[in-house]
């Protein structure tokens, strides 16, 4: 009977997660007609609304599924893993790692494009996600506080760094500051080529650790009586969490709240199982990230707000109600 | 971490007694010559070169004119205003993390210095303020966000792990908002804009070094002796009820003071924003107490903006860079290299 609840949930977690996908198509700063969307969609005639709505809306669309799903799938894998509430890309380091890499690239080999700095974006995620890690991991196993701890340290030496290129470099602060508030728009399909293959690797071993963090999560002890290999999970888990930190932030910039809040809202739906929490995160995620743009492309009309932006504004809300509700959900 | 007894000194018959932590005071002695010694590096070094003697006749009589104009009118008010920031954020910070039991528990993770930023940012950009009307901004929008967030933390009790996370809800919002304001303005805005949000002592003149003295001189005491409840709060609520403790209001005074002394000294400075987070925490292994330990965090809070502001004046030239970038880096690593020491041999 729960079970079933869950499926029945699940279900609707898709249907609302088609829904908003099929808005993000619908709906932009230029307003077309919806019978001329459908129209172009399944027939492409060259007009230039056709070349807005196939040509940047789709795969806008695209990149924000996927870069939602990739974030509130590696928030719930970073919460259950470290056993921390507060376990976040923007905590451990990700989102600082990656920006000090594009800020260097912008600065020192003059690179001007998204497109051209995504390798940098994800390099730096993954080391500075690997140092967080092996730095909370050293002597005994990563407790939350450690790897808190040890993020804020990594993050406050990059972000420092970050701030000296920019403040001594007028052409990467121009250019830096724009991407550092996170956003879909002006991403086309080259990116979503690059970076997809990262994501969806790290989607796929994700969802498939849900049994084994089950394990985990009955403690050390137990967790080895039962025979599970406490040491190739966490690695998995490590490695699925930078594939999809490091991909999505690279992609779309930096997004702090979704990894934080979307677990949050999954296990006051869900309770604590694995199995039903990952999935949950990472449909649910992409409803806030499209939501997210979709209104921010309406919001101040004839400007676009960024989609980090207003996943700040929508997100921060949202967990300070929970926080407030009730105890955060026990892991 | 080996945690040394306190000797209790008792006066007038037992009437009044204070604990006095033999290694603590050999720290808060230390910390006070090593602040000494680089308040003097502080005025003899810079672009002008001047020498100790003339420094220190420029500062108690009458010195060259040329010495007089840097070290009295430049170099010794900017490195007061950096010893008096550092103590108030150190002192604050200490507070902080004691009344959340998170080491993370800042001034900042709770919302202060991004609320600081905000109300700066948007006297700098929205309104086109000056120095005065952007500090007042700062020191405005610190109060305000660290208000909301105490209100939205408190719920039977602002307990401190829900402190943090609302904390941090509201920060992120205020960031998100900064951002926002700094890809509106034109590049020369939003260059200012990052210096007051990463924190500068640059141009920092006698109004700032007068105004942190008096905050220093009145709230630090008033702190330390609302301290005195800190170590009783650290056993917990109902223990410390037990003994006659008013919780909330104990808590509640000791908010307001750490957060004025963290708002006027941002409003001086800017969100300089690790000292608060790393002056208790080294302090505290220095000293090797297990109390909150707000003095030495202060005087090294101090100690540790003046440096750092010596190496933020020195490191780049022409130009400088703003302090906040040193502490930052310099906090971030020792931070590091301490946790890893005291994880590696099996600690903490």
């Amino acid at each position: 009977m729960l079970t079933g609840l869950r499926v029945t949930g699940l279900v609707l977690c898709t249907g609302v997660l088609v829904l908003f996908a099929l808005l993000s198509i619908a709906v932009g700063a230029r307003s077309v007609p919806l019978s001329t969307v459908v129209d172009v969609l399944f027939d492409p005639d060259g007009s230039y609304d056709a070349l807005v709505v196939v040509g940047q809306r789709v795969p806008r669309t695209i990149l924000g599924i996927l870069v939602g799903a990739a974030l509130g799938l590696a928030g719930a894998l970073m919460q259950s893993l470290t056993r921390n509430p507060l376990a976040d890309p923007g905590l451990l380091g990700v989102n600082s790692g990656a920006a000090a890499a594009v800020v260097s690239a912008i600065s020192f080999l003059g690179l001007t494009s998204p497109l051209e700095y995504v390798w940098f974006a994800f390099v730096g995620a993954a080391v500075a996600a690997v140092v967080v890690y092996l730095l909370g991991s050293s002597g005994r196993a990563a407790g939350p506080v450690r790897l808190a701890l040890a993020g804020t340290a990594i993050s406050a030496v990059l972000v420092a760094y970050t701030y000296a290129v920019q403040l001594a470099d007028d052409k990467a602060l121009d250019q830096f500051r724009f991407w550092i508030v996170g956003g879909l728009a002006g991403r086309d399909l080259d990116i979503l080529t690059r970076v997809g293959p990262f994501l969806a690797v790290g989607l796929v071993v994700g969802l498939l650790l849900a049994r084994p963090l089950n394990v985990v999560a009955l403690g050390d002890e137990t967790g080895r009586a039962l025979g599970a290999n406490l040491g190739r999970v966490r690695l998995t888990a490590a490695a699925s969490i930078t594939l999809l930190c490091g991909a999505a932030t690279a992609a779309a910039g930096p997004f702090s709240f979704i990894g934080l809040t979307v677990p949050h809202i999954a296990r006051s739906l869900v309770g604590a199982d694995q199995r039903w929490v990952l999935p949950y995160s990472a449909l649910l995620a992409p409803c806030l990230l499209l939501g997210a743009d979709v209104l921010g492309r309406v919001v101040v009309p004839p400007s676009e707000l960024e989609a980090g932006l207003v996943t700040a504004f929508l997100g921060a809300p949202v967990f300070i109600m929970l926080v407030r509700r009730r105890r955060v959900v026990q892991l | 971490m080996s945690v040394t007894r306190p000797t209790t000194v008792r006066l007038a018959s037992g009437r009044v007694s204070f604990r006095l932590h033999a290694r603590s005071l050999w720290v808060c002695l230390v910390l006070l010559v090593v602040t000494a010694g680089a308040l003097l590096a502080a005025l003899v070094m810079g672009e002008y070169p001047i020498t100790v003697a003339d420094a220190i006749t420029s500062v108690f009589g009458e010195g060259s004119r040329l010495a007089e104009l840097f070290v009295d009118r430049r170099r010794l008010p900017r490195a007061l205003t950096a010893i008096l920031v550092g103590i108030a954020l150190g002192v604050s910070g200490a507070v902080f993390q004691s009344l959340t039991r998170n080491p993370l528990g800042s001034p900042d993770i709770v919302g202060f210095g991004q609320g600081a930023s905000t109300g700066a940012v948007l006297v700098l950009l929205v309104f086109s303020g000056g120095t005065t009307q952007t500090a007042l901004g700062a020191f405005a929008g610190g109060l305000v966000s660290a208000a909301v967030v105490y209100l939205l933390a408190l719920k039977r009790g602002a307990h401190g792990y829900r402190l943090v996370l609302v904390g941090i809800g509201v920060s992120s919002m205020l960031i998100a908002f900064n951002n926002y304001l700094v890809t509106r303005a034109d590049l020369n805005d939003a260059r200012a804009a990052t210096v007051w949000i990463v924190g500068s002592l640059f141009e920092r003149r006698w109004p700032e070094a007068t105004l942190m003295f008096f905050t220093v001189l009145i709230l630090v005491p008033v702190t330390l002796i609302l301290g005195r409840a800190l170590s009783i709060l650290d056993i917990g609520d109902e223990g410390a009820k037990g003994l006659g403790v008013r919780v909330e209001r104990s808590r509640l005074a000791l908010i307001v003071v750490a957060v004025a002394l963290t708002a006027v000294a941002t409003a001086c400075a800017g969100p300089v924003a690790f000292v608060a987070l790393v002056a208790p925490q080294v302090s505290r292994r220095l000293t090797g107490s297990g109390g909150p330990g707000l003095l030495p965090a202060g005087l090294l809070g101090g100690a540790l903006l003046l440096i750092s502001d010596l190496v933020a004046q020195r490191l780049t030239s022409p130009g400088e860079l703003p302090v906040g970038v040193i502490t930052g880096a310099v906090g971030g690593v020792y931070l590091g290299w301490l946790l890893l020491r005291e994880w590696r041999s099996g600690r903490g």
